[in-house]
């Protein structure tokens, strides 16, 4: 059962060979199993994921049922939870209980779903290796010597480790796709605005959008269809007609004959490590071999992602970050003497050295007479890098490349260093500052005989709204391939 | 470009961030370690490109002008640090 697809879950429920107790009992059960050698869990609440279980039952007993409906989710504890604890990994927020729901809470709940805990995260959301959680780090289910990336490191761990049968991720930068990889799981970031942020904590929002983490392209497509959709209290959601994003599920195999997969020559060079590579090209292999085209593109402007995301990311985080006071809610410092030193010692002792250190290049970035020198600069450069896509795109329907340069890097190899381990997400960035879908999906493994087997993911990157279509390419992967079914040793 | 230390404390004091004593060194050579990789931006000559301030071309949607929202003061104080008869206490700003 701890196996089982979404759908399969959903068919057992309907077949009435388990009810959604009983599904959220064992889920439950494995956390409490195997939370504490992983902590991929900040919270969880017996009685309130029960209370929703029951409700689900009760809702299907009356005949109103959707897919979703009884299937236990977690939730990454960036979402805002009407009487849940939503701290986003920070002390600054770990008082915080939620007094109303997010919109990918709320759209969840009237799918019936339940909600099975909240996941831990790095700090909110700024980090790859889910280090910087103030509720301490997520260990790898691979190997707990390893981080699980993040920064929705808890999400991946959850999945990974057979504690969750699927959970929500946010992506600014790579957030869902580079854990999703490191831990073997598929992990979706759709185009931006087509989920609501009402309710997700602001990290960066011309960047920040959430999606799926399951163990499967198909199950990932269920989670979105369920996610997505238009809000009005989110005024970059997309006005756009509800979709399916099951529709190319169902394509026969020879659907891949005569897709173009653009590989972008600056993806392939030296900065992937061997193992990577290995698992990637034989990925590749496999496309052809489905009767897909490959043919070389080039992103000249990728390279300047990172520099030009590590000045746009933290000039929107030093302002979403300026509402956090001590004044309406969170942490505010024990002492204190007048508002100023109340504002400088809550905002001191309520963050932690990374977010620190991103309010302060954000704030200098944007102060006077640096703005046209970084931040312009950086929005110009951001424009270069979305027009690189758009010529790619009339050479190829999807990009291919690494989701990561490296498999799960030991706990504390780039944590002394932040720049290190900005370039963790060298091939995740490009995509959130054009706003473009792009998914991870497991495709091999890596590792030594020191580290046994780590997984590694590869990336798919759509054109806007090309999400149904990656979907069904990465489905048709996984129906002729099994790396997305394995799991971690000792975990069963 | 190099950060001094006079720099950073202006930047914390804009942030509203207090650093603790010696604290300004390790910030000022990591933020220097950042810039770095951001300096390489300055070699790309972006003269004649529109800066992209978001990920979509988007127009503000207006709406009808008329409350949209609940009084709900109550309920989103209860998880504020301090409050009184319905106003959240700072310390005194105005003598």
């Amino acid at each position: 059962m701890i196996n089982a697809s979404l759908s399969e879950l959903s068919a057992a429920l309907a077949a009435k060979s388990l009810s959604s107790v009983e599904l959220t009992v064992l889920f439950l059960d494995r956390i409490a199993e195997l939370n504490p050698a992983l902590n991929a869990f900040i919270t969880v609440d017996r009685d309130k994921s029960l209370a929703g279980a029951k409700a689900a039952d009760a809702q299907r007993a009356a005949g109103r049922a959707g897919p979703l409906t009884g299937i236990p989710i977690a939730q990454k504890d960036i979402f805002v939870a009407d009487g849940w604890l939503t701290t986003c990994g920070s002390k600054m927020l770990s008082n915080f209980v939620g007094p109303y729901d997010a919109h990918v809470i709320a759209q969840f709940k009237r799918a019936g779903a339940v909600l099975l805990g909240k996941t831990n995260m790095d700090e909110f959301a700024m980090g790859s290796s889910n280090e910087t959680s103030f509720y301490g780090p997520v260990k790898n289910p691979w190997n707990t010597a390893m981080v699980p990336g993040g920064s929705s490191g808890g999400s991946a761990a959850s999945v990974a480790a057979r504690m969750a049968p699927a959970a929500t991720g946010t992506d600014t930068g790579g957030s869902i796709r580079q854990p999703a990889a490191l831990c073997g799981l598929t992990g979706l970031k759709p185009t931006y605005g087509v989920v609501s942020r009402y309710g997700m904590v602001a990290f960066a929002s011309s960047l920040d959008q959430a999606g799926p983490m399951a163990k499967s392209a198909a199950d990932c497509a269920l989670m979105l269809s369920a996610m997505a959709g238009f809000d009005e209290r989110d005024s970059t959601s997309l006005e756009r007609p509800a979709e399916d994003y099951t529709r190319d599920l169902a394509t026969p195999l020879a659907g891949l004959r005569g897709l173009r997969i653009g590989l972008p020559k600056e993806f392939f060079g030296p900065g992937m490590a061997d193992d990577v590579r290995a698992a990637v090209e034989a990925a590749l292999d496999q496309f052809r071999k489905l009767g897909a085209v490959t043919v070389e593109i080039s992103l000249p402007n990728s390279g300047l992602s990172v520099p030009a995301y590590y000045v746009i990311a933290p000039a929107e985080c030093s302002s979403n970050l300026s509402r956090f006071d001590g004044v309406r809610y969170g942490y505010r410092a024990p002492e204190y003497g007048d508002l100023l030193d109340m504002y400088c010692k809550s905002r001191a002792q309520g963050f932690g050295a990374e977010v620190k250190r991103r309010i302060l290049i954000g704030t200098y970035v944007l102060s006077h007479g640096y703005y046209d020198a970084y931040y312009l600069q950086a929005q110009k450069i951001r424009r270069l890098i979305a027009q690189d896509f758009v010529a790619a795109f009339k050479e190829c329907d999807v990009i291919m490349g690494p989701t990561s340069p490296s498999v799960a890097f030991a706990h504390g190899a780039k944590s002394a260093d932040p720049v290190q381990m900005y370039l963790s997400d060298i091939y995740t960035i490009s995509t959130n500052l054009a706003g473009l879908p792009a998914l991870s999906i497991p495709c091999g493994f890596g590792g030594d005989e020191k580290s046994g087997n780590l997984p590694v993911g590869l990336q798919i990157i759509g054109d806007y709204f090309g999400e149904a279509r990656m979907l069904g390419v990465a489905h048709q992967y996984q129906q002729v391939t099994d790396w997305h079914t394995r799991m971690p040793a000792g975990i069963a | 470009m190099s950060l001094s230390n006079d720099q950073v404390h202006r930047i914390a004091h804009l942030a509203r961030i207090e650093l603790a004593p010696g604290e300004d060194a390790r910030i000022r050579d990591q933020l220097n370690g950042i810039f770095t990789l951001i300096e390489q931006m300055q070699a790309v000559d972006t003269s004649g490109v529109a800066p992209m301030s978001h990920a979509v071309d988007l127009s503000q949607r207006l709406r009808e002008d008329k409350p949209s929202e609940t009084d709900q003061h109550v309920r989103f104080q209860q998880i504020a640090p301090e409050v009184e008869a319905g106003l959240y206490l700072v310390p005194k700003v105005i003598e």
